[in-house]
């Protein structure tokens, strides 16, 4: 069935689709809209789950790891400082094995107060052991929420599927919504190995001791390292079912490309348009939009990019007293590859300041100008 | 009453024996808490008046009924002298414990 | 050994907690434990925020209860319990209790606002709170629990705690919430009675414990039981009942108020205190127990 929705419906619908059973949230501009279309659906009886109406995220998360371990599908949506209020519970989630599915809206930290698009909120949290997908579409992201559960239930990994803030959260796209009972067939019910109990009773979670502790988060790297082959074998299920393959990254005219942009979220479709451009103009460019940013899909990244001579990877965020964070990544992705490929970093668009074609000519056009990179962060569109 | 359970520490080889994520597996039973004590309780069954005061309030559920009468578990007795304190006939004493 | 008699016991012999725990002598929360377990039975989860109930019921991969736990983050006591409490429904099982089981911390300062987001709520769950009256697991730092007078390693001598004990009851009473009892360890068919009621009622249910800590509070172990019949003969602990945050029940009144001088003396955590303070503290139960009885008198 095809849908005009927002992108926070598509989240609420993909939600709905995967039959999550408890819910916990907490409003916040720009996702009071997942939230509110959800409540709807468990008033009406559409989706069959408990909507706790919790009374700050920090709660919301907590009451999804209670839910995750008595074995019930879980959901929440926050951002930003939503998402940053709950970080202590992300390690929470990821360390003790609770598969909830979150989505995040990018949107840039306070202060001041901005409710615009950026990814420092999403991206600082790239150490608590969460699965990372940054979306583009709002198809993607109903397509993503329903494959989050299947990946995240199966590795007992925690996933979070990104959107930006207006860009994608409020703009209206057409949706083909899959139908619920073959994303029932896709996406069984949850059935955790072991789940709090009393008919099987254990204590979760408590004192650990270094004699154990280190095993533990050995096991949750091992698990995270299974992630980018399920991701794409579940990815490769779903496009058997439902006719769309999302896969670890969107490749977009990389193979003879000589410049290769790197990009997430929205603006890396704004670059497939800034790559027609530069074509026209004569300059072999490409797009490697990177779908999945935990764990990091090294291998297909040096994959992409093998034939480049340049890389340009456009952040839209930033590790202050470092550079862009997609930057460094790809930068250690590609050190020691078969190959020396300069990459090229570049900062843009925080806060919500608007990323346009022209912001990636202009990235072309400087990374050309250079053989080899600068230590200097590159900034593109700030008032100097 | 007493603890039937067999107590045992567990002990893991390798990761491949450790469970998915912090949790337990086995009971605190393995763990003798009587050799915290410095002074033990001793009770007198002769003015013991079966009223199970003792039995009720020990912490560490270290006095179990046999035969109608409080026993104390050493294995477990934390030598906290609750039960000397509540005994309404006064016939449990706390003795030095003999290492 | 002649067998005299049988022994009439006051409570069942059935044991949901094990011996080998890691409390410390004495401890009157793990009596508490022990007790309420007793009373809600084996279909029990609980959720144990950061507190000395943490490590008392042993490290990983070991437990010392018959009952699951979701060892929770500090702050999250209450809404964890409603999050597993809506988690088991809806895989299922709808006879499980649900506990949160917080120390005196995480629900008088860390815990309040997920507590009073939960208890607004009313979600069907039991909320403990053993108060030992100060952060005792991470050494005796002062809690907005501690009592007026009491020294802790944050209120030392010189500066002790110069502040009221927070009035959690009341606060949880303007909750309106079916239920709220106070409860001691040293009355534990107490205890048990109210807490046999409470598992049979809906939303959400408020036990205030007081636990003994013969470590934090400088005192003998075997004094622990004692000082919970104080705190009742003296009226510094009254043990209530508040139903629906407006009727209440006082469910042991002394016979003659005790004065709390003989209390204070036999704990180290006051011996500090001069005269003039302890006429201070007792004019202040004084005016809380007048108050109690004033909103027993309402109907």
């Amino acid at each position: 069935m095809k849908k005009v929705i927002m992108g926070n419906h598509a989240l609420s619908w993909g939600a709905q689709l995967a039959r999550a059973q408890v819910i916990a949230a907490y409003p916040i501009t720009p996702q009071t809209q997942v939230v509110e279309l959800l409540s709807e659906m468990c008033a009406s009886k559409t989706l069959d789950a408990k909507f706790i109406k919790v009374e700050s995220e920090h709660s919301a998360m907590a009451a999804c790891l209670g839910a995750s371990l008595a074995g019930a599908r879980t959901f929440t949506a926050t951002s930003a400082q939503g998402l940053t209020l709950m970080h202590e519970l992300l390690h929470w989630a990821s360390g003790g094995r609770m598969p909830v599915v979150m989505g995040n809206i990018n949107r840039a930290m306070a202060p001041g107060w901005s409710i615009w698009t950026d990814q420092n909120d999403s991206l600082s949290q790239r150490d608590t052991g969460w699965i990372q997908f940054y979306c583009a579409s709002n198809q993607e992201v109903l397509d993503t929420v329903i494959q989050a559960f299947k990946v995240s239930e199966q590795l007992l990994i925690p996933s979070m599927v990104v959107l930006d803030a207006f860009a994608l959260s409020h703009t209206y796209e057409v949706v083909d919504i899959p139908d619920q009972a073959k994303v029932d067939a896709y996406l069984p019910r949850f059935n955790p190995p072991v789940r709090l109990t009393p008919s099987d009773p254990h204590a979760f979670g408590g004192l650990t001791s270094p004699e154990h502790y280190f095993e533990f988060r050995y096991k949750l790297q091992k698990d995270m390292e299974k992630a980018p082959a399920l991701i794409e074998e579940t990815g490769r299920e779903y496009e058997k079912m439902f006719g769309r393959y999302l896969g670890l990254v969107e490749d977009y005219l990389c193979e003879d490309a000589d410049l290769i942009l790197v990009t997430s979220g929205t603006a890396g479709y704004t670059a497939r348009v800034g790559v027609d451009l530069l074509r026209k103009e004569g300059v072999k460019a490409g797009n490697l939009r990177i779908k999945v940013f935990r764990p990091f899909p090294f291998e297909k990244v040096r994959q992409v990019v093998a034939g480049a001579k340049k890389v340009a990877v456009v952040d839209r965020n930033i590790s202050y007293g470092h550079h862009g964070i997609f930057y460094q990544e790809v930068k250690s992705a590609l050190y020691g590859a078969d190959h020396d490929v300069p990459v090229f970093g570049f900062i843009t668009g925080l806060g919500g300041r608007d990323v346009t074609p022209d912001t990636f000519k202009e990235v072309a056009g400087l990374t050309m100008a250079k053989s080899r990179p600068e230590e200097e962060i590159t900034w593109i569109g700030v008032k100097k | 009453m007493k603890n039937k359970k067999k107590p045992e520490k567990i002990i893991f080889q390798s990761e491949k024996d450790v469970p998915l994520m912090p949790m337990s597996v086995g009971s605190m039973l393995f763990n003798k808490t009587g050799a915290w004590r410095n002074i033990r309780p001793e009770i007198d069954l002769a003015n013991c008046i079966q009223c199970g005061i003792c039995w009720k309030f020990c912490p560490d559920v270290a006095i179990y009924i046999e035969n109608e009468f409080p026993v104390i578990d050493y294995d477990y007795c934390k030598g906290c002298g609750i039960c000397a304190e509540e005994c309404p006939s006064k016939c449990i004493a706390m003795v030095e414990e003999l290492k | 050994m002649k067998k005299e008699r049988t022994m009439k016991l006051t409570l069942p012999t059935e044991e949901l907690m094990s011996s080998g725990n890691l409390a410390c002598q004495g401890c009157g929360a793990t009596l508490a434990m022990r007790y309420v377990l007793k009373a809600l039975g084996q279909k029990t989860a609980l959720c144990i925020p950061a507190c000395c109930w943490s490590v008392i019921d042993g490290p990983v991969p070991y437990s010392t209860l018959a009952v699951p736990i979701f060892h929770c983050a500090f702050e999250t006591a209450a809404a964890s319990a409603s999050g597993l409490k809506a988690g088991l429904e809806m895989v299922g099982d709808t006879e499980t209790t649900v506990v949160a089981w917080a120390g005196d911390g995480g629900t008088f300062d860390i815990g309040i606002q997920a507590l009073s987001g939960a208890a607004e709520r009313n979600d069907d769950f039991i909320y403990v709170c053993y108060d030992n009256e100060a952060y005792m697991n991470t050494g005796i730092q002062r809690s907005s629990a501690t009592p007026y007078g009491a020294w802790t390693t944050t209120t030392p001598v010189k500066h002790f705690k110069n502040r009221p004990k927070k009035d959690i009851d009341s606060i949880m009473a303007a909750h309106r919430i079916p239920y709220i009892a106070t409860a001691n360890t040293s009355y534990p068919e107490d205890l048990y009675k109210k807490m046999k009621k409470a598992k049979d009622i809906k939303g959400t249910r408020f036990f205030h414990i007081y636990a003994p800590c013969p470590t934090g509070w400088k005192a003998r172990p075997e004094d622990t039981i004692k000082f919970g019949r104080m705190v009742v003969q003296n009226c510094i602990f009254p043990l209530y009942e508040v139903e629906n945050g407006e009727k209440y029940t006082i469910n042991i009144r002394p016979r003659e108020k005790k004065p709390i001088v003989d209390y204070l003396r036999l704990q180290g955590r006051f011996r500090h205190l001069k005269d003039e303070d302890i006429a201070f503290m007792q004019a202040e139960v004084d005016r809380n127990w007048e108050r109690l009885l004033k909103k027993c008198e309402t109907k």
